[in-house]
């Protein structure tokens, strides 16, 4: 009934009154709903662009091209997204096998594959700084042979592989799931080995969700801070990453300095918001067919 | 196991060692990213034996720590609630264009890095921030105090209750409360008594995830709280400030609790899965 009303009204007032009729008689948990986003997200993020517009332009650039920034974009993002793509590939086996083979305790292993999202990003810094340190259970084997992995821009690399696996594999796994075995016997019986029905069979739908599982992955490793800042040694040029930058202008307070950095991983991780969106809608494509 | 057998039936030619080494890959990887990291927690903080790592636990920071961190989950896991079946029921309840960038603007927290979200409340809450002026005569203090804390973790785990109940209050559908108002419920009762015991589940796997994330978050914190040793620190601030001092063991007493508390975070999602699972076939 409500809808018909609508509809009628759409016809005879235009279409701002109607906008505007419908903003003040919104329903209350559309008032929570918007006061607090407005509170929470919208005012912190004017703040952040309202700051960096007060810079002038050239100013602006100069410090976000600065090469002490150049080289923490560089860290951030090329680590995160070599651990991103080891992760794809890693990631997706790990997805085919929980979702195709029976193994013992298959269902602890499948609930464990979570743990980056419940373990606090610190404890996952102080661990892996520990474990893969010269000394310790994993990095005592790979120091004679000259690899240094705590303290090391390979460090952040690991801290990056951490947070990052679960979302490839949880984006692929229920893809996965429903994929037919149909097309693949199809292929078999037409004589294809294993290896090309996975490569050319499998892959090719799945490709986008794997993408899409690595972006969300080389996001999150993008933005993260808490293992990060544990791991690496923090040295400029070397292993410093943007955020711990941004955290080390605050600390002297130099809010330009942090400003402008913090604008511009806001814009890159807004970038891959809409591209991740894009992936989705993507992958999304062959559901209908 | 009767899906391989029936690809084995299929194709006898197929090679069998097959699944057994990717299974033994994707165990390797596993185990060298996460298991052994995560049993070196308990390896570490025991390896003295039990009477240091409770002494280490009964120091006045550590119960400090801990006693701000439960503080901030307990408040911040009611209000995300409130917000987040606001959200939920005003999102799957209408119609409307731009739906789709909604539900984006709600996800946005999870794509902001937690440094930078600290930063922005720098910008509107701290000494030179917008409000600062007013925060000072007032004598409010927000950022380097609890308040920012607060406004951090909540801001943070801001999308977690929400995108667990949306899709549950989509697959339930309007049917049974539209009943109910024909029978002359209010919204009240249609809430209490309709809405709410059918996205329980969903609604207790989002606050199962809020509270890991508020508990262990530890970048926006960092940056609002200034690190104050017994004012400002909570647990996963201690376990990095003990890291640097090199009390090693302090810190992986303390990590210790924070790995439990994943722990029981993934059990519980692993039966609340199970939960919502069985709903949906039903």
């Amino acid at each position: 009934m409500k809808a018909s009303m609508t509809l009628e009204t759409n016809r005879k007032v235009p279409f701002w009154k109607v906008f505007i009729d419908n903003v003040i008689h919104l329903p209350w948990t559309w008032r929570i709903t918007i006061a607090y986003l407005t509170f929470m997200l919208l005012m912190p993020i004017t703040a952040l662009f309202l700051k960096a517009s007060t810079l002038p332009t050239a100013e602006f650039w100069e410090i976000a091209t600065s090469p002490l920034a150049l080289a923490t974009y560089n860290v951030t993002f090329i680590t995160a997204i070599l651990a991103a793509l080891l992760n794809g590939v890693f990631g997706t086996l790990i997805a085919w096998v929980l979702v195709r083979y029976d193994f013992p305790l298959k269902k602890i292993f499948d609930a464990t594959v979570d743990l980056p999202f419940a373990l606090p990003t610190a404890v996952a810094g102080l661990t892996l700084a520990t474990v893969y340190s010269e000394n310790g259970w994993i990095g005592s084997f790979l120091a004679p042979l000259g690899i240094k992995l705590s303290f090391t821009r390979a460090g952040v690399w690991v801290a990056m592989i951490f947070i990052s696996l679960p979302f490839v594999i949880r984006t692929v796994e229920p893809v996965l799931q429903e994929m037919e075995h149909d097309v693949e016997e199809a292929a078999w019986s037409l004589g294809a080995s294993q290896w090309e029905t996975f490569w050319k069979v499998i892959l090719p739908p799945l490709f986008p969700t794997i993408l899409t599982g690595v972006a969300l992955g080389f996001s999150r490793a993008v933005g993260e801070y808490g293992s990060i800042v544990i791991i690496s040694s923090n040295t400029p040029f070397q292993d410093l990453i943007a955020p711990v930058l941004i955290f080390q202008r605050l600390e002297q307070y130099d809010y330009a300095g942090a400003t402008v950095i913090g604008v511009v991983l806001l814009l890159i991780s807004l970038v891959l918001l809409l591209g991740i969106n894009f992936l989705q809608a993507w992958s999304r494509r062959y559901d209908n067919r | 196991m009767t899906t391989d057998n029936k690809l084995k039936k299929n194709h006898p030619q197929k090679a069998n060692w097959v699944p057994g080494v990717l299974i033994a890959i994707a165990v390797s990887y596993l185990a060298l990213v996460q298991y052994i990291p995560a049993i070196n927690v308990f390896f570490q903080a025991f390896r003295k034996g039990i009477i240091p790592f409770f002494a280490n636990l009964s120091t006045p920071q550590f119960l400090h720590a801990a006693w701000l961190t439960l503080l901030l989950a307990a408040i911040t896991l009611p209000i995300n609630t409130v917000f987040g079946l606001c959200a939920a029921w005003a999102i799957t309840r209408h119609k409307f264009p731009g739906r789709a960038i909604v539900i984006s603007i709600i996800d946005l927290p999870f794509s902001i890095s937690p440094v930078v979200a600290g930063l922005m409340l720098v910008l509107v809450y701290g000494k030179r921030g917008w409000f600062g002026g007013f925060l000072e005569a007032t004598d409010l203090q927000i950022i380097f105090g609890f308040p920012g804390m607060l406004l951090a973790t909540s801001f943070v785990s801001m999308p977690f209750v929400a995108r667990e109940v949306i899709p549950v209050l989509e697959e339930f559908g309007k049917d049974q409360e539209e009943a109910a108002r024909t029978l002359g419920a209010n919204e009240w009762q249609i809430f209490w008594r309709v809405t709410l015991p059918s996205v329980r589940w969903g609604l207790l796997y989002g606050l199962i995830l809020t509270n890991a994330r508020t508990m262990g978050e530890f970048g926006a914190i960092s940056v609002v709280s200034g690190n104050i040793i017994g004012k400002t620190q909570t647990l996963p601030l201690f376990v990095e400030d003990a890291y640097k001092q090199y009390e090693t063991e302090a810190a992986f007493s303390a990590a210790v609790l924070l790995a439990l508390l994943a722990v029981v975070t993934l059990v519980l999602k692993e039966i609340l899965e199970r939960k919502t699972h069985i709903q949906d076939v039903e």
